[in-house]
């Protein structure tokens, strides 16, 4: 009976244990099909909104732009349609918005019955004009000549320099800046974080006293446990105008900034990874290097180091995959302008930061909400690349260390 | 929790039939219990929520739920009814104007305070003036150096709030005649953190709320008129309208929820719930 009891309750536990990781998977598996689901839909979409159509006078010959044109246009910096190929006439942009700029008092009537007749005026008296307005508001037989509307191209997307998710009538969405600046940043970071975090490890592995050992250890893991919006607070603070006044600069919100910060964050990580690989170091092969001659110093060198090279490796990968992530601090101490940085001394604006700050007011299932979501896959195929690099860094060494 | 809600929605204009006529104290007793939701603007946000709580320690039968999300989010759900007060930062959009002519809705507005918008710059700049134009050149990227406005020789670093907020459209809209921020405009995710930007940085410039106004940051005059005068941000100056950057916060509600929101909304305009304004950092109606 206790005996029957027993494998029961086993039963049980396995499919307990089976349930859970099966759920968990799942789960996993659901978010990352989401993920795509919305982030690869963004190229269904035309970065003009939708329901929404650019007309111009029927006597232009121009039949289509591109999003940076139709910004350009409104900003006011192509100001007469021969600059892009079209009649030499004068561009009058003419927003939905501004329609009681275009009409004269009473010509639009209080419940709007009359609009698409107004609309159809306004396009067909101005020669210059470019309209935008809801699809909906063209009345039959309408006089002007309304543009195709393209879907966002994948390299429009992804090679593409600015980023204006909001601007109207068309989004300008090239995340290229972004990539770049999450990259330049981590990069920065891993720079900071890998000597100094690897000297920390190697002075508590080998070095340090067992007492010391025992205060900086837990000290050291409490840095993990801090905010992040402390740390971010922290930089601006303290580390923005340091690094300002440092390098004379005009302003301090830079890549260096992020970089510091998030090489401070990501220091438990590596300290921590890769101080478990040092001390794995069997305890003959140190003996045998310190029975041949060698010093301390050589024996670290030549012995501990070559040895939990894979445990380093994975280490600084791991860091890395922590700064890519990081959201909070960065956004607060990078100055988040979404330029093309060229050095670690400019402000950025990396992927995490640009999603935190702007999805909460993007319409959903909108081009600029699609976006994020596109955003967000490119960070998740980032930090694959890297989980696959720890995998592969640290299966290399098993096989290194069987021959 | 749902059914007894439901229960009392059917029961509280039974009763009002019922007891008309014969027993006005009843009928008033009952109709104090008011719920209703309020969504919209994280800039009315803060006002909002205080006057609510003050509003329902007067009467403990009121229930207020007051939800932010900005304010084309607040209008959005008044459309759908999912919200009995719109709270909005800005006016009604001709779009908005035409959905919700389009589905019967008729919108009733009312102005519960104003805010103006400061442009700060660091206290060691030497400009104290500014007109319209040569902000939106600052803004846009064409003015890159303080001594095209009559400054220092000094490169202009310009801070903006994230697009998510309101204030970083009311801006765009207002001074920079629609046209879009320079890509290389730093943008910041809070006031708070564009104030310290700004106290550090000597060649900065920014806009925040007049509530957030300190000693570390110097004010700029600011002219609508090409130059001819120039007015210092302050809450009088909002008042009687001679600041020109500032905007109306307002509340939309549907003329058929009258009876529902007038209570709470002339608590607002009362002179307990103008307090709350200036207190909040904003500036009364009257």
């Amino acid at each position: 009976m206790l005996k029957y009891w027993k494998k029961t309750s086993e039963k049980i536990v396995e499919g307990l244990l089976f349930l859970s990781g099966t759920v968990s998977s799942l789960v996993v598996l659901l978010i990352v099909l989401f993920l795509f689901k919305e982030g690869l839909s963004v190229f269904n979409q035309s970065p003009i909104e939708e329901g929404y159509i650019i007309a111009v006078n029927s006597s232009n010959n121009i039949d289509r732009l591109d999003p940076h044109q139709i910004k350009d246009i409104y900003d006011g910096k192509i100001i007469n349609w021969s600059e892009i190929s079209g009649p030499d006439v004068a561009i009058a942009p003419f927003r939905f918005s501004d329609i009681t700029d275009f009409t004269i008092e009473g010509q639009l009537a209080d419940d709007f019955s009359n609009l698409s007749f107004v609309l159809d005026s306004i396009v067909a008296v101005n020669p210059g004009i470019i309209a935008f307005f809801p699809e909906k508001y063209i009345k039959s037989g309408f006089r002007g000549k309304t543009l195709e509307k393209s879907k966002l191209g994948v390299i429009e997307f992804l090679g593409g320099t600015q980023w204006f998710p909001t601007a109207e009538p068309a989004a300008q969405l090239g995340v290229l800046p972004l990539v770049l600046g999450t990259l330049w940043v981590s990069f920065g970071a891993i720079l900071i974080a890998l000597p100094l975090g690897l000297a920390t490890a190697i002075y508590m592995a080998e070095i340090a006293h067992e007492r010391v050992r025992g205060i900086l250890k837990p000290v050291i893991e409490l840095l993990a446990g801090i905010p992040s919006v402390v740390y971010g607070f922290f930089g601006l603070v303290v580390i923005v105008p340091m690094i300002k006044d440092l390098f004379g600069l005009p302003v301090g919100e830079t890549g260096l900034a992020g970089s510091i910060i998030l090489g401070i964050m990501a220091l438990p990580t590596v300290i921590t990874i890769s101080e478990d690989a040092l001390r794995n170091t069997p305890r003959i092969m140190r003996e045998a290097s310190l029975a041949l001659g060698a010093t301390r110093w050589q024996t670290i060198v030549r012995v501990v180091i070559p040895y939990s090279i894979s445990g380093i490796t994975a280490a600084a990968i791991l860091g890395i995959g922590r700064a890519i992530g990081e959201t909070m601090a960065v956004l607060m101490v990078t100055g988040n302008a979404s330029v093309i940085p060229t050095t670690l001394l400019e402000p950025v604006r990396t992927i995490p930061a640009t999603i935190a700050a702007e999805l909460g007011e993007a319409p959903q299932g909108g081009v600029h909400f699609k976006a994020l979501f596109a955003l967000a896959c490119i960070l998740f195929i980032m930090t694959l690349i890297i989980n696959l690099l720890v995998e592969y860094a640290s299966s290399k060494s098993i096989r290194s260390k069987k021959n | 929790m749902n059914t007894t809600k439901l229960f009392l929605f059917a029961l509280v204009p039974a009763l009002v039939l019922t007891s008309c006529g014969n027993n006005e104290k009843q009928d008033e007793s009952k109709k104090e219990e008011i719920s209703f939701t309020i969504k919209g603007s994280d800039t009315v946000l803060p006002l909002t929520q205080k006057a609510a709580e003050l509003f329902m320690k007067t009467a403990s039968e009121n229930s207020i739920t007051v939800v932010g999300g900005g304010s084309g989010v607040g209008i959005s759900a008044l459309m759908d009814g999912t919200t009995d007060i719109a709270m909005s930062s800005r006016d009604l959009k001709t779009d908005e104007k035409l959905k919700l002519s389009e589905g019967g809705h008729d919108v009733k507005i009312s102005i519960i305070a104003f805010d103006a918008l400061a442009v700060v710059v660091n206290p060691s700049n030497g400009v104290s003036n500014i007109t319209r134009e040569q902000l939106e050149g600052i803004f846009t990227g064409a003015i890159k150096n303080w001594k095209e406005v009559g400054g220092k020789d000094l490169k202009i670093i310009a801070y903006s709030r994230e697009s998510s907020s309101g204030t970083y459209e009311f801006f765009k809209e207002h001074v920079m005649s629609k046209k879009n921020y320079a890509s290389d405009i730093l943008s910041l995710p809070a006031t708070g953190a564009i104030i310290q930007s700004i106290s550090q940085t000597p060649g900065a410039i920014g806009y925040v709320g007049l509530a957030y106004i300190n000693e570390n940051v110097k004010t700029l005059s600011v002219s609508y008129d090409q130059g001819t005068t120039f007015v210092a941000p302050s809450v009088e100056a909002a008042k009687d309208k001679s600041y020109p950057v500032s905007r109306p916060l307002y509340y939309f509600y549907e003329s058929s929820k009258e009876s529902l929101v007038m209570p709470f909304i002339q608590f607002c305009l009362s002179a307990e719930g103008q307090n709350l304004v200036k207190e909040v950092g904003y500036v009364p109606v009257n």
